[in-house]
């Protein structure tokens, strides 16, 4: 029944920080990114794993926050949208979005900016179909997804770029 | 390249919100916090159609961590008033009555009750403990049941407002319109060809990805401060007021940033129940609802039944026309048949045509607009008929919509005639695009046009700019952003002072700061609180003048001010900033304003292409290509007018092809998540190619039209248009879901 239930105490590491904090077995991770520790970038849409707002990575993979509880965090190595910019310089992935104009009321942009990043590490060079494919949990009601493809594929060439740039000057 | 005149309006600069939006900084409500503050949990009714017996929530209030509990009897007694809210109207009483039941449940997922605790699985918990008794009653979700002589009512109370006059006996039926040019039957003997047929569409939700969210405060000293995602914080402001029985002035709506609306985010839902719960608290209340709230209490957009007859003469011109449509209003009265009636024959000049539109109440939750409310459904019915005639009569589609197209003159079926527009110009730019030039080959695949109106209209906008030491601007406006507004008026502004976006700061206000402002809907943001921002710049630069000519010792009418903002006189000139740096030094701020309120609509026109694909196996329809054109008046922010376009677009493809409320034999839905609703992924759709078209617009300074309505209209009928074209079968149904079609397609073999 509902007495209050005994909080557990986690160490988990947020956008590269080691953080520490106190949940209830039933809380998800999202709840406890946004309200234990205040990171509100990952949004709720659905609460139920059907629209990708609040997707973070969890050791490189990227989740639906709102499926993961609280206490899985235990140890794992979490990143979200708070940390893909790198201090005061945007990434291309979020340039690319801006320039693109790939967002409207912006309430799906972290999700889709995690994913993205996420698909591009693991699958540089991905092409229009795997990107629509591998992106397919993330919903958007807004732009009709056609400027969110182009930026993800812009910001995949200028990660590219970027990439073979550092070789050559290594 | 076309040329323009302009410097800053057709440029794409970065959104100003922009840093924001892609670091998870920006605030959208849930994410407000407040000191000590509650989560609200509300409880529904699991019934369609029942009266409240009794409730008892004291186990609710007796649970720990509880703060508060409401319900229906603690929202004060509302009077039957309609009160105007800018794009359409509502009964106050009805209003109070959707927020929170007070004797009687009207559809699955009506409030009964809501709670607060310290946190939301308290609030729930407790939730779950009030006891509610019901006496049921018997329900009716299908319109034409419900217009039924012997259909269960919705409203003991309720008389058909027929043409003005009021039944004698109660009804479902809300309202009976009429609308009629020429001499219709003369009409339809003129006709050579004549063709008719009956149309249905399913209940669809606007889908925003954020769901309602609220953050209240009723403060000590009486007033009621509210952190929301609305699309109209003055509205929201009123609707608050009215029900809790309060003064508008003692309501302060801060409005967060929002995560879409598209039409759903204009009527209250949980803000008088938070305030109440807040007050009984003494502390604020927040409440973010569940997915499944949202659809099955929140606005969806009506379901249809509509009989279309047109007339037409052996060369295509057409002659004569009738539309008898039903939508339905859901749990009360005042659903969006006006502008279905408006808009079925809106885009062809039609010399006969009469129009009977009726609104019936349905034990669904209280339909709401949503983009281009009323017209996707008149229009999924009136293209493909457009189809069907150009068929009879050997005319190509394309060809037959040119030859009747609306045009300055032409005068629709509800009285207006046309000022300028540009209908004819964006069939023009079909007929010349890439898409309707390039073949389609392949088995099963077709190919489909539809055209769209819709009425964008001017209301109520304010804006207000303060001028910086450095000359740079902070624009203060009334318009909630959901979609890049800020750089839409941003832009305006600057073209206006001769200045760059990146000078100014534009800002969103709350309700105590700005200007009242209207909603953010009806196409009108860029329109009016554009042409508000305007006349903000040439408010700054005539007291700019005044002051300039201090400076300069002249008279104020020896000063005058460049197309691109420099001023001169007197033998000196100063640009924008530079002048506004020497006036700041020299005396008090320079504070510009404005308010504006245009009549005008803006009529926006679209035409759409697709080719699709149709599976004989399953009937699955599959989108190859689109291509959406639109006349945008002036596009501001070329890649913000595609992102309407396209966003648009998608969202009637969805309509088009999946989307639709399920009913079970308790006409409880069925579907109310993400996953079960399943509107169009990424995967489902291609690229969205766009092509607008600039015809100006008269009664704005820069020629801007609304563009973020009419985009969902033509893809329903395009895509009936194209699956007819593929398979010989036509869709008389929406959605042209996989087993209709696969259904239809046998019944046509
Ligand atoms: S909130 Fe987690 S998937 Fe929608
Ligand atoms: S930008 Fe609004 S949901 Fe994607």
């Amino acid at each position: 029944m509902t007495t209050a239930t005994k909080k557990i105490h986690v160490t988990t590491t947020v956008n590269g920080e080691s953080v520490e904090f106190l949940c209830e077995p039933r809380n998800s991770l999202l709840e406890v990114l946004r309200d234990t520790l205040g990171l509100t970038g990952c949004k709720e849409g659905c609460n139920n794993g059907n629209c990708g707002a609040c997707t973070v990575i969890v050791n490189k993979l990227p989740v639906n926050s709102c499926l993961v509880f609280g206490v899985e965090a235990e140890g794992a190595e979490i990143e979200t949208v708070e940390g893909i910019a790198d201090a005061n310089e945007l990434h291309p992935i979020q340039d690319c979005f801006l320039e693109g104009a790939a967002l409207q009321c912006g309430i799906c942009t972290p999700g889709f900016l995690v994913s993205a990043k996420a698909l591009l590490e693991k699958k540089p060079g991905a092409s229009e179909e795997t990107i629509r494919f591998d992106l397919s949990g993330n919903l958007c009601r807004c732009t009709g997804y056609d400027k969110i493809v182009r930026a993800i594929q812009e910001a995949d060439k200028q990660m590219s770029a970027a990439t073979v740039d550092s070789t050559t000057n290594d | 390249m076309a040329t323009t005149p302009y410097r800053v309006i057709g440029t794409r600069p970065v959104r100003h919100d922009g840093a924001d939006k892609v670091t998870g900084k920006a605030v959208y409500t849930a994410d407000f916090k407040l000191p000590g503050l509650q989560a609200g949990f509300v409880l529904r009714s699991p019934h369609p159609h029942a009266k409240i017996v009794s409730i008892d929530t004291s186990a609710a209030e007796a649970t720990a961590g509880v703060s508060a509990v409401v319900t229906g009897a603690d929202f004060p007694n509302v009077q039957d008033k309609i009160a105007q809210l800018g794009e359409g109207s509502v009964n106050l009483a009805h209003l109070s009555a959707n927020c929170m039941a007070k004797d009687k449940v009207l559809y699955k997922g009506h409030a009964v009750a809501a709670v607060s605790a310290t946190n939301a699985h308290i609030a729930e918990e407790a939730a779950a403990k009030i006891v509610v008794e019901y006496e049921m009653l018997p329900s009716v979700t299908d319109i034409m049941e419900a217009m039924a002589d012997d259909a269960p009512l919705l409203h003991a109370d309720l008389f058909t407002d027929d043409l003005g006059q009021k039944a004698d006996t109660a009804s479902n039926v809300a309202v009976h319109m009429h609308f009629e040019k020429g001499d219709v039957a003369a009409g339809f003997e003129q006709a050579d060809v004549v063709v008719e047929a009956e149309f249905k569409t399913a209940t669809v939700h606007q889908g925003y990805i954020e769901p309602h969210a609220i953050v209240a405060d009723y403060n000590e000293d009486g007033r009621v401060r509210l952190w929301t995602a609305t699309q109209g914080s003055f509205t929201c402001r009123q609707q608050t007021a009215e029900i809790l029985q309060i003064g508008v002035g003692d309501v302060l709506v801060t409005p967060c940033e929002i995560g879409g609306g598209f039409g759903g985010k204009i009527a209250v839902y949980l803000e008088p129940t938070a305030a109440i719960l807040s007050k009984k608290a003494g502390r604020p209340v927040s409440i973010l609802m569940t997915r499944t709230d949202v659809f099955e209490a929140t606005g969806p957009t009506p379901a249809s039944f509509m009989r279309v007859k047109v007339g037409a003469k052996n060369d295509g011109t057409l002659i004569a026309g009738e539309a008898w449509i039903a939508y339905d209003a859901g749990a009360f009265p005042g659903g969006v048949i006006g502008p279905g009636c408006m808009c079925v024959f809106s885009c062809y000049d039609i010399e006969h045509a009469v129009v009977d539109g009726y609104d019936v109440c349905v034990n669904k939750p209280h339909t709401k607009a949503y983009r281009a409310p009323g017209a996707t459904q008149v229009a999924f019915a009136m293209e493909q008929l457009m189809d069907e005639l150009a068929e009879q009569l050997d005319i190509c589609p394309l060809e037959i919509r040119m030859k009747n197209a609306v045009k300055e003159g032409s005068r629709r079926v509800d009285g207006p005639v046309y000022p300028q527009i540009g209908y004819v110009e964006c069939l023009e730019a079909l007929r010349d695009s890439d898409h309707w030039n390039s073949p389609l080959t392949g088995d099963n695949r077709g190919r489909g046009i539809a055209g769209g109106f819709w009425f964008g209209c001017g209301l109520k906008s304010s804006a207000a700019c303060s001028v910086n030491s450095d000359g740079t601007i902070n624009l203060l406006e009334g318009s909630t952003d959901i979609g890049g507004s800020r750089a839409s008026l941003a832009m305006q502004l600057a073209e206006t002072l001769g200045i760059e976006s990146s000078d100014i700061n534009p800002m969103v206000g709350d309700t105590d700061s700005v200007g009242y402002t209207d909603v953010t809907g009806g196409s009108r943001v860029t329109f009016a609180t554009g042409l508000a921002a305007y006349e903000a710049g040439r408010d700054l630069q005539s007291q700019m003048k005044v002051r300039a000519a201090e400076l300069w010792e002249c008279e104020t009418n020896d000063v005058s001010i460049a197309d691109d903002g420099t001023f001169s006189g007197n033998g000196k000139t100063a640009g924008f900033k530079d002048l506004a740096t020497q006036l700041f030094s020299s005396g008090e701020a320079l504070v510009g304003r404005a308010t504006v309120a245009p009549e005008c609509p803006t009529n926006g026109f679209a035409a759409h292409i697709v080719d699709v694909e149709v599976d004989p196996d399953t009937g699955k329809v599959t989108i190859l290509r689109y291509t959406a054109i639109q006349d945008a008046g002036t596009a501001i922010h070329p890649s913000y007018v595609e992102g309407q376009m396209q966003g648009g677009a998608v969202q009637g493809i969805g309509w088009a092809l999946n989307e639709e409320y399920f009913f079970n034999d308790d006409d409880q839905m069925t579907n109310a998540s993400f996953l079960d609703y399943r509107m169009p992924t990424m995967l489902d759709v291609p690229m969205i190619d766009t092509i607008i078209v600039e015809t100006g617009n008269a009664d704005h300074p820069y020629g801007v039209r609304g563009v973020g309505e009419p985009p969902i209209i033509p893809p329903p009928p395009a895509i009936g248009n194209a699956i007819y074209n593929a398979t010989q079968t036509r869709m008389r149904e929406l959605p042209m879901s996989p087993p209709k079609v696969w259904q239809a397609m046998q019944s046509s073999d």
